[in-house]
């Protein structure tokens, strides 16, 4: 909630300016040799994160008490041939070690297995739902993003203020809202009509049919408007409170003192200096809680029914259909590693005190 | 916290440090008392306590019991049942009232473990330092940047439906934040001199961080505590709106996801689905405006508005 889980700063950021300005005059070649050296170091520690989730994704999925063909018949009598089949079709018949090194040498290829409930392999499955949970989860990635930097610098530099306390409570209430429900409320407001209310959008899916185009564009917009402001309400919270607090770490600087002292006018101390410092810290945090943008995208995509990785995740998990879950699993966590890479890979280049 | 030591005079180790211990916790209620945010979450913390312990006296066990339901089905809010009544007739209100209870209680575990978790893991980290600090560290991290529901989403899957299994997919997932505050704190606290008296008097590790680094970091703990389990109320309304909870108990995510069951969503039916929407909002709300209270009284410099 407050800006306490900073792993990939506080190593990097020791004394503010000297350092900074020390390597900016550092020759060329050596600066971009430690980069190099960091970014090794940062593509080491993915590539073992990677491992460990592939690890956990086989070993979690085998702890299941029971069988997992009775998991694939429903609990419906069948006959000892008849599972002796499946076990054989899932290679269930194979020696635990032997299964996990067959699994990551496929899962390397790209094979993750094959749903039990579509009969079709689980990566087919996946790469067909990416482009729409993507679809989604950037549009409201960019905006909650923007909002949340926005008002938190607001609320910060009015720090106690009335917009301050408005806008922290809001964004406090908001963040303590199951985003389920609220997407629920939603579609009844404002898709199936309350009273003098008409339906105005969509109850769910992404596109109604039939349409090519600039229709279908249109149409598709017309059905992301929901889901998209579930998620940016329930999410822009946490973007604001991390600004807010890590604008008010710099708040008391020096250097604005400085800024204010040479005639500067407030908005520009403001948009010049004490924002451009306070985004570093915002950057990392943002890409940390993406976690909860995972779980806040699967829930709005489940409840608007939007044919995505979140919808396909819930059509797993209520069988439960194994290789699905195990192969969502997978994707959702890897993913968020490989955004934290990449925002750990950025900052340097942000910010010059970081990494060399 | 370190106490004053302007305290009376003493007439005993003991009671000097009971005395100590009473006045902090004054000058800790005092500063709390000047958060008027804190002290709402506080209230509505305490009603909702008040209504889930006495549950059994004003609507009974009764009220979950399918078979003889008093009313018809999805009837909407009226005199007799002030919130309407769901699919199979029993009255929303005494629903809700008897979801607290396994809310709160699912809630309140789950923190503790996840805090109990993270307290350890950070002290142990934090005290002996080396390999082992650095292995717990790297653990931490990597449970930092996972999907914490879709961790617990998987645990719940692999387990059996049981409030248990809740408690431990929520617990096990969401402690590592605890982890990394109580490290940070315990190096602050073992590198101040009266650690260095402990260790020369010949006190061993048990003794220093049950002893010395345990009280001073519990306040912080507390704070964590209280924010963690509107995160755990969260998760678990979650879990059990993904049916994935205890099919067998009344809760707030369940009531929705019968809800949504019950076609409440196409129907309109929108007093079925807001009371336990609400009351899982208020009650996350609460403690996360307490949480936020006590973490300012404890670091003034975190700016949380009055």
């Amino acid at each position: 909630m407050t800006a306490e889980a900073t792993p990939a700063l506080v190593e990097g950021a020791a004394g503010p300016g000297s350092t900074g300005r020390a390597a900016g005059r550092a020759p060329r070649a050596g600066a971009s040799a430690s980069y190099l050296r960091y970014v090794a170091g940062r593509l080491g520690g993915a590539a073992v994160s990677l491992l460990a989730v592939l690890v956990t994704s086989f070993f979690l999925f085998r702890l299941i008490p029971g069988d997992p063909v009775k998991f694939m018949t429903g609990g419906r009598p069948v006959s000892a041939q008849q599972i002796a089949v499946y076990r054989k079709e899932f290679g269930l018949d194979l020696p635990l070690w032997h299964q996990f090194t067959d699994y990551c040498g496929k899962a390397l290829t790209g094979d993750l297995g094959t749903s039990y409930q579509f009969r079709a392999p689980v990566l087919d499955k996946i790469t067909e739902a990416l482009p729409n949970t993507l679809l989604l989860t950037v549009t409201a990635f960019v905006l909650y993003t923007a909002l949340g930097i926005f008002l938190g610098t607001r609320s910060a530099w009015r720090n106690g203020g009335a917009g301050d306390r408005l806008h922290t409570g809001l964004a406090l209430t908001l963040y303590s809202i199951p985003s389920f429900w609220l997407g629920l409320l939603l579609i009844i407001v404002l898709s199936v009509g309350v009273g003098p209310v008409p339906g105005l959008f969509p109850t769910g899916g992404m596109e109604s049919g039939g349409t090519e185009g600039f229709a279908y564009v249109l149409d598709v917009a017309h059905h992301l408007v929901l889901p998209v402001l579930t998620l940016v309400a329930v999410e822009y919270g946490q973007t604001l409170l991390v600004t807010r607090s890590a604008l008010l770490d710099e708040m008391g600087s020096d250097y604005l003192t400085t800024a204010r002292a040479k005639g500067l006018r407030d908005d520009l101390v403001r948009r010049r200096h004490a924002v451009p410092n306070a985004l570093l810290p915002t950057v990392t945090l943002i890409f940390v809680n993406l976690g909860r943008t995972v779980a806040g995208v699967i829930l709005v995509e489940t409840v608007f029914s939007w044919p995505g990785l979140g919808g396909l995740f819930y059509q797993a998990l209520s069988v439960p259909d194994l290789p699905l879950v195990q192969g969502l699993f997978f994707v959702f966590a890897a993913a968020v590693i490989l955004m934290n890479t990449l925002a750990d890979l950025l900052y340097p280049l942000l910010d010059p005190r970081v990494g060399r | 916290m370190t106490a004053d030591t302007t305290a009376t005079p003493a007439t005993g180790p003991r009671t000097l440090a009971r005395q100590r211990r009473r006045a902090s916790v004054a000058r800790f209620w005092r500063q709390y008392r000047t958060h008027r945010a804190g002290l709402f979450g506080l209230a509505a913390l305490v009603l909702c306590a008040l209504a889930a312990l006495t549950a059994p006296l004003t609507v009974g066990s009764h009220v979950q019991s399918v078979t003889d339901a008093p009313g018809a089905p999805l009837e909407s809010p009226s005199g007799r049942f002030w919130l309407g009544t769901d699919q199979f007739g029993r009255s929303l209100l005494g629903l809700v009232v008897w979801g607290s209870r396994v809310s709160l209680l699912v809630g309140l575990l789950a923190a503790v473990l996840s805090v109990a978790i993270g307290a350890l893991i950070g002290i142990t980290a934090g005290h002996f330092g080396g390999w082992y600090a650095t292995v717990m560290m790297r653990i931490t991290d990597w449970f930092l940047v996972m999907p914490t529901l879709v961790l617990a989403i998987a645990l719940a899957t692999v387990m059996s439906r049981s409030l248990g299994t809740t408690v431990l997919a929520i617990g096990v997932t969401t402690w590592p934040t605890t982890a990394r505050l109580v490290r940070a704190q315990t190096l602050a606290v073992e590198s101040r001199p009266y650690i260095e008296r402990a260790k020369a008097l010949g006190g061993g590790h048990g003794h220093v961080m049950t002893r010395h680094v345990l009280p001073n970091v519990m306040p912080l703990v507390l704070a964590q505590t209280t924010l963690i389990i509107s995160t755990a109320i969260l998760a678990e309304a979650t879990l059990a709106f993904l049916g994935l909870g205890d099919p067998t108990v009344v809760s707030w995510g369940g009531l929705l996801q019968d809800a949504r069951e019950a076609g409440a969503v196409s129907s309109g039916d929108w007093w079925y689905l807001v009371p336990p929407g609400i009351a899982i909002a208020v009650v996350a709300l609460a403690f996360t405006l307490c949480g936020r209270a006590v973490e300012s009284v404890l670091n003034p410099r975190l700016g949380v508005p009055r």
